[in-house]
């Protein structure tokens, strides 16, 4: 393999990397917060992609307006899952909310076959984003650099939110007591919801820019992603954000040149995600980033 | 009187915790509530607080009933809790979890001058305020949970168990601590088992047995009662 291929394969690597770190973030920070797997985090992704797709196609608004006004919609759903299917199981034990995380999924799965159709579509990608660029021996895609640039300039932001805001030192609070969080003042329900709309929204932007790659969007689109990440998210450390974006970048990174230095394994490529996954459980079950704080008593 | 509970009932799933509890307490004063261990002193506090529905009764603060208060809104109302066992935030900083005591508040200058004096207080804290809160010592969290407490400027501030695991020279420290906020003008409500220590700063105490109030007097009068000094001062205890 020479240099150019291989940065060729790394730059693609980065930026599969970076969809995944983004959607990654939503199952970290949930967890974080209520110690849930939220498993239609996937299908919000997904959800995310056609929100877009009617924006552009049927009323046909300019691309850039349809982006924003689709992460706040799909941000609104987030909201809408959580306090439909997790809130109301608050005092629940916890595998009736993992059982209702599930259902919610299924249930945004099958409203998309229905509302949408089952067939799927081709996602219109504005030319902005399909120039191809040349950079000494290798062509890429605008898109491939784009995508991890949103990316990290969107966990700057996200950093920023959690460690120097105020509704950021509530969301920490929250994550570890909500007991002592109430008796601060702090209202838990609605910093719950914060959460849930801020990491629906990075799925969003997933979302839209894996179309933008992928172009071709279905109501089943966002399950081995949704799976994937849930797997970075693990592999980083779940609870922890940037252990979430690192574990996207390992496993998109990973995954790409799996392939490319051992092709006859392409069909295992899905599979390598998992064996990663049982490979850091047995050996680092807390994550690469995992929570190491001691708390005495 | 700033709080009134009257003939509270609260029972987990059929086991009465409390069975007619009847407790005032005065603004600017320290009110102790002793007893052992499974006497019912935790879940007065948390059924003040809201975390416990009681079954029956009434708590008033300054005429105004708390049953339909929420838990995040009490604090607006000027009442706090220091929660048993610390509970302060691990993975934030000190600072941090002294300014979440002052989540609600608006009063920038205000919360400032707070945190001076809460600095004051405890100068320990102020030495390790960058530092993460799950890596003090266990009387240093003491501090920081009452420390965060005071930064919501309380006018009645609730103690559970405060002396729990701590070293004899912290207890007295935070004790020391309590009666100086108690003469800036907070009340305080303090609940422990350590009744001697709880008794001499108190000017009114309540004995607490099995969910029924057994005594009820100044904090002088209890520690001289010889029903009081049997069961929970040890004085009649001789090997």
């Amino acid at each position: 393999m020479t240099l150019d291929v291989f940065l060729q394969h790394i730059t693609n690597g980065i930026s599969l990397g970076s969809l995944y770190a983004l959607i990654a973030i939503g199952y970290t920070m949930v967890y974080g917060i209520l110690r849930l797997i939220n498993f239609a985090h996937g299908d919000i992704f997904m959800m995310a992609t056609y929100f877009a797709f009617y924006g552009v196609v049927i009323f046909s608004l300019p691309w850039y307006f349809v982006f924003v006004f689709a992460i706040i919609l799909t941000g609104i759903l987030g909201i809408i899952v959580e306090k439909t299917a997790y809130k109301t199981l608050r005092d629940a034990p916890k595998i009736s909310i993992l059982i209702s995380a599930i259902g919610a999924s299924y249930l945004l799965e099958n409203l998309a076959v229905v509302i949408f159709g089952g067939r799927p579509k081709a996602f219109p990608t504005p030319d902005l984003f399909n120039k191809v660029v040349q950079v000494g021996n290798i062509s890429v895609q605008r898109l491939t650099f784009i995508i991890p640039v949103v990316t990290v300039a969107l966990l700057f932001m996200l950093l920023y939110l959690i460690n120097k805001t105020k509704s950021g030192m509530a969301m920490r609070a929250v994550s570890k007591d909500h007991e002592t969080a109430r008796l601060m003042g702090v209202d838990v329900d609605k910093t719950i919801s914060f959460t849930f709309f801020i990491g629906s929204m990075l799925a969003a932007v997933g979302g839209i820019m894996w179309a933008l790659k992928f172009p071709q969007i279905q109501p089943l689109m966002g399950v081995i992603p949704g799976l994937k990440c849930f797997i970075a998210a693990v592999i980083g450390g779940i609870g922890n954000v940037t252990g979430a974006v690192v574990g996207g970048f390992i496993l998109g990174i990973g995954e790409i040149m799996l392939v490319a230095l051992l092709p006859s394994l392409t069909g295992y490529r899905d599979a390598f995600a998992f064996i990663l996954l049982i490979v850091i459980l047995i050996f680092k079950p807390t994550g690469i980033m995992g929570e190491k704080i001691s708390e005495k008593v | 009187m700033m709080l009134k509970i009257e003939d509270l009932i609260v029972s987990y799933g059929g086991i009465e915790a409390l069975k007619g509890v009847s407790i005032e307490v005065e603004e600017g004063k320290i009110i102790t509530l002793v007893g052992a261990n499974g006497a019912g002193k935790s879940t007065t506090l948390r059924s003040i607080v809201g975390l416990v529905k009681p079954k029956s009764g009434k708590i008033i603060f300054e005429d105004k009933n708390l049953q339909n208060v929420k838990t995040q809104d009490l604090i607006k109302m000027g009442i706090t809790l220091v929660p048993e066992g610390r509970r302060v935030f691990p993975n934030l900083s000190v600072l941090e979890n002294l300014k979440l005591g002052a989540f609600v508040r608006k009063d920038e200058a205000n919360i400032k001058s707070d945190l001076e004096w809460v600095y004051s207080l405890f100068p320990r804290l102020k030495e390790r305020t960058w530092q993460l809160a799950g890596t003090l010592s266990g009387g240093e969290q003491q501090m920081l949970a009452v420390g965060r407490a005071l930064m919501s400027r309380p006018r009645l501030m609730m103690m559970d168990e405060p002396s729990l695991g701590l070293a004899p020279l912290i207890v007295k420290e935070i004790f020391r601590i309590i009666k100086e906020v108690n003469k800036k003008g907070v009340t305080i409500l303090l609940i422990e088992q350590n009744a001697n220590a709880a008794l001499h700063i108190a000017d009114t105490g309540y004995v607490l047995e099995t969910g029924n109030i057994a005594l009820k007097g100044t904090g002088k009068e209890l520690l001289s009662n010889d029903d009081v000094k049997k069961a929970y001062l040890g004085d009649s205890v001789h090997l």
